[in-house]
């Protein structure tokens, strides 16, 4: 990058240099010479969305574990204050701001659910404080927010990866929709019947269901009989796996398809062996095998397995992913910007070809979704395994 | 002062609830008979009548308790859903066999409900009915939270009592453990209502809650009949949730549903009674499954509820519940 206005004179660099080496290498946080790097979290540590901040949280203690042991950012060391948000979108709201106001931080990542992520946008867009959240709702990056990126694959890529596979590998017109009826599933499904028009598809029916239901016979019995050649569903556990089973016990014929609200083993658990056949979109880290060997995402992916593995005994999953990749891409900006917040976030916006856990980071003006499309693939539970059928176009970088 | 009134006793009141008992069921039968098209109606009944049960069994619960001391226990869906996570304690982590868990289960659910009675609703004699029933919403709070403490948020599988492989006939199908759940809901609703209108203990605790005073005075412990409600919906709210927990998993979040369900359940059939407990939940049940089947599902809850209302707009007591004994 080239500093406008400065006259860059080979000595002056190589003194900086020096200097920098010598930091590096004499360990510069000793005495504190250098300020430490504040970067504020809001995830949710309690409360439903517990699942999801838990890793997320696990994996910034391990980022900042291994940025500080490396010697931080050009000496500055790396402090990521977390706060707990229960789960509340009004206390992720509060929560930011005592971030930004109290603990001054330079960026913000979180949080952990699309609601809690919008309560945050209002205060990061205003204060122009540059916010890497791990939520996947589509509300989130569109229209662009000028503070706000994310790290996840949004909810509307995961659906058209999924329209693709419909149109390109099943080869059917004609679904039927059956969606939680909360924010998450709704949001889904509106944005089915908003997209499939474009895959030559057609949704016949569209039902929904509550989140604690007993049972979705009715809802079933009323697609079984239209002439849907798939059903797609959309919401998070246990819904799914109930659906899962009632299918089977109606011995319903036609595919079921899901959300990547079901990418965990959760739903295999629950779900047994109606699991088998479901197919749903995914992160391609969940079968990392779907990453091309060599490649420096297999091995950041492989590496990351390894260190979470190491710590907590535990392997990662989406979320720990979304909470790594959330702080690499700050601290990644922070190597060349600094805490200075308004080039932070220019920084962020031109972050190209970064290697994360969940994919590979291009962000622009018009895109603070980061990933692609290729960077998911169709997963197909086999025997209680996930499975990927290999026909998937390479990822790009 | 209310009235004491013994049912079962009277042999006109006793023939005009026969009536009401037929004509609810018929009127079921008839909406059933209407909405079926093919197999479809016959489906949509199997799946109420499962779903169906287990607001009755909760429904149940609140009845006994209301039955006996006035009070409604909003912590009744709680006591099924610690049986649910109990039994997945017990036999998924533990690994005891099935017989063993739910018995285990029951027992701990049991005690904790008569330990309740025992240590706060006992302690609170005098208190009144509102702030008894506030002190149950309390304990349904600190329940909840304590299990979410020790299972965690996620959803956990309980394997169902005979297999899981679906029967099928006439075009419908049904899981073996419907039939666990039908058996288990006729057996105690059947022991209840005997409980209560054919034993002395049973009359005893009615009388109990009709008109305390009278009924100490003759003899029946207020106290004892409390304790031993508590106990029994504890007992019966767990059974309830280990049955369904098979075919609808099992969570810390799942008693609010239930309890809610329940308690319609419950005014629809008529609070204080048992066979209205069991009318109450069944056409819950298969309302909902109709509702959600023949009309757009996201208003299934406002048809299944809407019902409810326009029933008691013309039965205000429930359908099988006697009108409140008159002031006197």
């Amino acid at each position: 990058m080239v500093r406008r206005g400065i006259g860059l004179k080979l000595p002056v660099v190589l003194l900086c240099l020096m200097v920098a080496v010598s930091l590096v290498a004499f360990g510069c946080g000793e005495s504190g010479e250098k300020e430490v790097y504040n970067i504020g979290a809001v995830l949710s540590l309690s409360g439903p969305a517990a699942p999801l901040g838990q890793p997320e949280q696990r994996s910034l203690m391990l980022l900042e574990e291994q940025i500080n042991a490396d010697g931080g950012i050009d000496g500055h060391q790396v402090s990521f204050i977390i706060e707990d948000d229960e789960s509340e979108p009004a206390k992720a709201n509060t929560a930011v701001t005592k971030l930004i106001n109290q603990d001054e931080v330079a960026a913000i990542i979180g949080g952990s659910t699309t609601g809690s992520t919008l309560a945050m946008a209002e205060v990061t867009e205003k204060s122009k404080i540059p916010q890497v959240c791990c939520a996947g709702g589509t509300k989130v990056t569109q229209p662009v927010k000028e503070y706000v990126y994310r790290t996840p694959p949004s909810d509307a890529m995961a659906i058209e990866k999924l329209l693709g596979y419909v149109e390109n590998e099943l080869k059917i017109k004609k679904i039927a929709v059956l969606h939680d009826a909360n924010a998450y599933g709704t949001g889904g499904a509106d944005e089915l019947q908003s997209k499939c028009g474009d895959y030559g598809i057609e949704i016949i029916a569209r039902e929904s269901y509550g989140s604690t239901d007993t049972s979705m016979v009715g809802q079933l019995t009323k697609i079984q009989g239209t002439d849907a050649e798939a059903v797609v569903v959309w919401g998070t556990n246990p819904g799914p796996a109930s659906i899962a089973k009632n299918m089977k016990e109606l011995n319903m014929a036609i595919p079921m398809m899901a959300s990547h609200g079901i990418a965990n083993k959760k739903f295999i658990e629950l779900a047994g062996e109606a699991a088998n056949g479901v197919t749903f979109p995914g992160g391609r880290l969940l079968i990392p095998e779907s990453i091309p060997e060599g490649s420096e995402w297999r091995k950041a992916v492989d590496d990351f397995s390894k260190l979470y593995k190491n710590e907590y005994d535990l392997d990662i999953d989406t979320f720990a992913a979304h909470g790594w990749d959330a702080g690499l891409i700050i601290t990644d900006a922070m190597k060349e910007a600094g805490t200075d917040s308004e080039k932070l976030n220019q920084a962020i916006e031109k972050t190209k070809g970064l290697v994360g856990i969940d994919g590979i980071y291009t962000y622009s003006s018009t895109d603070h979704d980061g990933l692609s499309v290729d960077d998911m693939i169709i997963i197909i539970v086999e025997n209680g395994e996930w499975t990927f059928h290999g026909a998937e176009a390479e990822p790009v970088n | 002062m209310r009235k004491v009134v013994f049912r079962g006793m009277k042999a006109d009141e006793k023939r005009n609830r026969v009536l009401w008992c037929s004509i609810a069921v018929v009127a079921l039968v008839i909406a059933l008979a209407l909405s079926l098209k093919g197999s479809k109606g016959l489906q949509w009944v199997i799946s109420g009548l499962t779903v169906g049960s287990i607001y009755a069994l909760v429904a149940m619960g609140f009845s006994i308790i209301y039955a006996s001391t006035r009070v409604i226990n909003f912590a009744q869906g709680e006591f099924s859903m610690l049986g649910g996570m109990l039994m997945y304690t017990f036999s998924s982590q533990v690994g005891l066999p099935a017989w063993l868990s739910f018995i285990l289960a029951v027992t701990v659910v049991t005690a904790l409900g008569a330990g309740f009675e025992r240590a706060v609703i006992h302690r609170m004699e005098g208190a009144s009915v509102v702030a008894l029933i506030i002190v149950t919403i309390g304990f349904s709070i600190f329940i909840r939270a304590v299990a979410k403490w020790i299972w965690g948020t996620d959803p956990v599988k309980i394997a169902a009592f005979l297999g899981e492989e679906p029967l099928r006939f006439l075009g419908a199908s049904i899981v073996p453990q419907s039939f666990w759940v039908f058996g288990f809901t006729a057996v105690a609703v059947i022991l209840v209502f005997l409980f209560f209108n054919r034993t002395l203990p049973g009359k005893g605790m009615r009388a109990a809650a009709g008109n305390p005073d009278a009924a100490s005075l003759v003899g029946v412990s207020t106290s004892t009949s409390s304790l031993l409600a508590w106990t029994m919906a504890a007992a019966l709210g767990a059974a309830a949730g280990i049955i369904i927990a098979p075919i609808n998993f099992a969570a810390y979040s799942f008693g609010v549903m239930l309890g809610l369900k329940g308690f319609a359940a419950a005014i629809l059939g008529g609070l204080g009674s048992a066979p209205g407990a069991v009318v109450g939940g069944l056409i819950l049940g298969v309302l909902e499954i109709m509702t959600a089947g023949a009309f757009p599902s996201g208003y299934k809850d406002a048809v299944a509820f809407l019902i409810i209302i326009l029933v008691l707009l013309v039965r205000p007591q429930g359908l099988l519940g006697k009108p409140e004994g008159e002031k006197v």
